[in-house]
This record gives C-alpha cells, structure tokens and sequence, in this order.
C-alpha cells in the first residue's frame, strides 16, 4: 500500500503543516493587498511569504544565506522531514516540482545557470546530500499533483521504496504580470465558486511530503493511501479550459473505480469564471453532484507548482480530524452545473478524498486518498 | 542510480533526430537545410510537410519543434485520434527559458498574454494534443541531460498500469541562444 508520510507547509498561514491547518481551521487567510513594486506597479491582492520572517528562519542556519527565496523555502520545508527517510538510499527518490523556479534571476543581465529547474532541485537536493539525481517535474499548475501521481507509479512500479515531492513557487514580476496581462487576477480576495468571482489569487508557498511504501500495514492501521491517480488532456485550447471539462472528466474516471467511496472534492478552484465552471461540468459528469466540494484558494491564493500538493494536504488533515473545510470567501455559490460547494466547516467522518487541479496546457490530475484506520 | 526496469524495449516503433539543419528518422536523413537557424529551419521544415494547421505560426519554438517531430513520427501511422491511450512523455533541460527571455523584455513595455501562455514547457504537449485529439496521460520533466531511461520506465509504468497503448516519448529543448534538438521516439505497448 502507498501512503502519505511525513510532511510539511510552509506559507503565509504557517510554518509548519500543524500551523497551516489550524489557521485555515479557523477561516484566516494569508490574501491581503500588498503595495509591493517588485511585484506589481500596482496594488496587488496575494498571500505573500513575510520576507522578515524567512530572514529569521534562515538566521538560524547561516549557510542558507547563498541560497535563492525559493530553495531556502525548499530545503527549510524539507528540514522536518528528511529524516524520515534513507536520503542516502538509491531507493528514495527525489521530486522537485514548480513553474517558474528562480525565474527572477532574468531580471540579471548575465544569464544565472540557476534559473533553470534542474539546477534548483539540485541546490537542494544537495543541502541534504541525496544520494539519487532530483527528478523535476513542470506541468503548470497541476505539477505538485503530477508528483504525487509520479511517486506513487515510481513505488508501485518497483524502483523506488520512498520518494520525497518538494514543491515550490515563489512570486515574480514575470509571473504577476502574466497573470495580469491574460486579465485573470480579481482586484478582491478571489471568490471560488461564487456567482461574482472575477479572477484568481496568487499566493506563494512551498510543501513538501514523503509517499513510502508501506509493506506491514493492515486495513486497521491509521493512515492515508494513495490510492490511484490519472492525468488528461483537454485536447481543446493552450491557456483556456475546456467548457465541458472533458480533460478533468476523464482524469477523474481514470482515477477512480466504480465502487470508491468520495465523501469530499478538494477542486482546484481558482475562482476565474471559466475554471470553476468548467469543474462543476466535470464533477457534474462524473455522477459528483451531492458529495462536498471545497476550494482552498481563498485561504492559500494560487501556490502554482505548490497548490496540489499544499491542497491534498490540507484536505487530508482535515480527513484525518472528521472535518470538512468550507470554501473561503464563497457566499453565494454561482457556477454553470450542479454541484454541492460547502461554504462553512463542517463536522464529518470521512473515508475518501478526491483532489483535482487543471492548468496552461489543458492539462488536468486527479488522485484519489482514501482514510484507513 | 536506482535500477529502472527497461522491458519491451523492442517496443521503440521509430525515432526522430532533429539537430540544426537536418532531421532524421531511424537514422535516415529525411530533411536538411543550408540555414541552421531556427526559425527558419522549423518554417522551411513545415513547409516541406505540406501541413495546413495555422495555429502553427502562433507556436514559439520549442512548440513548433516539438509539434514538428510528432508530425513527423505520426505520419502515416494508424494511430486513432480521439482517444485517451496515446501518452506524451517529454523532457528538456531549459524548460521554457527561450520564451521566458521574450517575455521577460516584454515587462517592462507591455506585458504580452500571448508570449506569456508559451512561458511552461508542458504547452508543447497541448499543443499536439490540439492537432491530434490526444486525451491521454502525460507527462513534462525537466532533466540537466538528457535521461532516455527515466523517460522509457516511467512509459512503461504507464503502458502497465493506465490505458496507454502508444507514447510519444523524448527530448525537446530550445535555450536561450536559439540552440536545439528533438529525439523523440514512437512506442508501443
């Protein structure tokens, strides 16, 4: 069986998976309106990481200091849990996931080889002394869900006992400025689900979590399976979804099997008109229209390459702690096909989670956890 | 490095070689061209094929390199479109960073959506999954060099364990100063 291990969060709502979890337990978010040149000329909703805070974290360990805003967040996220695993085994593989890495380095006149992803990860891959080569996975904004999926298949398929995800993106100009050239930032906290959503969040944050293969354990013992997980393609259109969610529709059928209990949806949820419809479309197709659905957006903003991973284990916490968590900033669910958008906390036993993200590409993932124990 | 587990490698059907200048399919030249510069060699190579596909022209250059070496490869195979069981495996070492050099002198003018959207290397394989209706299981690594055997393995796990039967599997990449190359391989379950 492959499971969840141990793991951590790092964003403006904590330092820890612990931390994260109450506060988003508690309905606080990290989105506040920032007046940040280096980002936005002007002003910018998102849930930004403090930079004093991180000062202080890497003050503790001086030799951090060489490293980019995104490896130090990568190594300090991976701190807690290395342990955990053999990093000298050639059986514990390494997973590195993001968009734009350390892409602010273009803004350099002379090109820094560390702007590319392979050299990131093995910025910090090396920290640790990982005996195997980091892979690094890029896939929009599905790319922390298409690691899980890639460790799971990487242990199923026999060549590695435990893999470790990371990951990790952290706000730029190149990236603010996308976003706001296609239109798509809200100038509020973004409203998932809403019927006046009007753009998406960006937020930064960096997740790391350990998928190991448990050889002893029994259907008794407490713990999180991963249980199967599936990738499609719109086939339609590069930057928009598809209207009937035929990508996300066929990633979730090929992720779950007749018979799987799904007491909750952790959707992607970005809050642009199109995307949340175009889930309710999905979700609606595959038979979903009563089972919970909840958005993390409005507590997270949009973590990029972090989200999938940040998403899952935030829904799987809650799972472990009989809760399910309303979607930030809904207040009047407003999207074209019929689905169950939980609006507050709820208290509930639950056995099965399905997590979905979608992105550039008409890429969608979706990975089905399910609660033993 | 772990032992990846490399069966069925009969399973390889053809592979293309696109290096400045000249393509090859399963070692053969089947296209060469006096410029080696990009954008005109991957213009000269489209024409050559004698597609009509005008969403060709808005690709950048790792889209088009990419989407050209599939063409190639695909052409007259059976192959049914429409369906989620061809998988798409790709890897570079630059990502997107072409296109990211572009865009990020664009910044400072006007920020352009349209060389944004090219900025992540996974677009490559929306776009021919666009051309070819392609549903399937997919997959953008990144590597330093190229690692033909992490590719293959994980196609395998994917011709065991999802509905893959064919997977365009392979290298593309584009740098920074215009340099390129695409091997990219048909297989089979």
């Amino acid at each position: 069986m492959i499971t969840i291990g141990a793991h951590n969060i790092i964003s403006p709502l904590g330092w820890s998976s612990k931390e994260n979890f109450d506060h988003v337990l508690k309905g606080r978010s990290g989105i506040k309106k920032h007046d940040n040149t280096k980002l936005s000329d002007t002003p910018l909703q998102a849930s930004l990481i403090d930079e004093g805070l991180l000062e202080q974290e890497v003050e503790k360990y001086p030799s951090l200091k060489s490293y980019s805003k995104l490896e130090q967040l990568g190594i300090l996220s991976l701190m807690p849990i290395v342990n955990t695993v053999d990093i000298k085994s050639e059986r514990t593989g390494f997973v590195f996931s993001s968009t734009k890495g350390n892409v602010e380095y273009l803004c350099e006149t002379e090109l820094n080889k560390d702007v590319l992803l392979a050299n990131a990860a093995k910025n910090i891959a090396d920290y640790f002394d990982f005996k195997t080569e980091p892979h690094v996975i890029s896939n929009a904004c599905i790319s922390g869900l298409a690691a899980i999926i890639v460790a799971k298949r990487w242990i199923t398929a026999g060549i590695y006992d435990d893999v470790i995800v990371v990951g990790a993106d952290v706000l730029s100009k190149f990236i603010v400025s996308g976003f706001q050239s296609f239109q798509s930032l809200s100038a509020n906290p973004c409203k998932p689900f809403d019927k006046d959503r009007d753009g998406l969040t960006l937020g930064e944050g960096v997740a790391s979590v350990v998928i190991t293969n448990s050889h002893n354990s029994d259907e008794n013992s407490e713990c999180i399976e991963v249980v199967n997980g599936a990738i499609s393609n719109d086939a339609n259109h590069i930057s928009g979804p598809s209207r009937t969610g035929e990508g996300l529709y066929r990633a979730i059928k090929n992720s779950v099997s007749d018979g799987s209990i799904i007491d909750v949806i952790s959707a992607h949820g970005t809050a642009t008109p199109y995307n949340d419809d175009m889930e309710s479309q999905a979700i609606s197709r595959s038979g979903l229209t009563e089972v919970p659905v909840n958005g993390l957006k409005g507590f997270f903003g949009h973590t990029l390459g972090a989200a999938g991973l940040i998403e899952s284990l935030i829904s799987i916490m809650a799972m472990q702690n009989d809760v399910l968590i309303g979607t930030k900033e809904l207040v009047c669910q407003g999207v074209v096909a019929p689905i169950n958008v939980l609006k507050e906390n709820e208290p509930k036993k639950q056995k099965g989670l399905l997590k979905l993200m979608s992105g550039f590409g008409g890429c969608n993932a979706a990975v089905y956890f399910k609660k033993h124990g | 490095m772990p032992q990846y587990t490399l069966r069925n490698m009969d399973s390889i059907v053809k592979e293309v070689s696109i290096e400045p200048g000249r393509v090859t399919l399963n070692n053969a030249e089947v296209f060469k061209t006096e410029t080696t510069e990009v954008g005109p060699f991957l213009k000269a190579l489209y024409q050559k094929s004698e597609l009509k596909y005008s969403k060709f022209f808005k690709m950048d250059y790792l889209c088009k390199l990419g989407f050209m070496a599939c063409e190639i490869l695909l052409e007259n195979e059976e192959i049914e479109n429409d369906s989620d069981d061809v998988a798409l495996v790709f890897a570079n070492a630059s990502a997107s960073l072409n296109t990211d050099v572009k865009y990020q002198k664009t910044i400072a003018d006007i920020a352009s959506p349209a060389v944004f959207v090219y900025t992540l290397p996974n677009i490559v394989i929306g776009e021919v999954s666009i051309r070819h209706k392609f549903y399937g299981e997919h997959m953008f690594f990144v590597q330093k060099e190229y690692n033909k055997e992490v590719l293959l393995s994980y196609t395998n796990v994917l011709f065991q364990s999802t509905n893959t039967k064919h997977a365009l599997v392979g290298w593309i990449d584009v740098d920074d100063n215009n340099n390129y190359s695409a091997k990219v391989m048909l297989c089979k379950k």
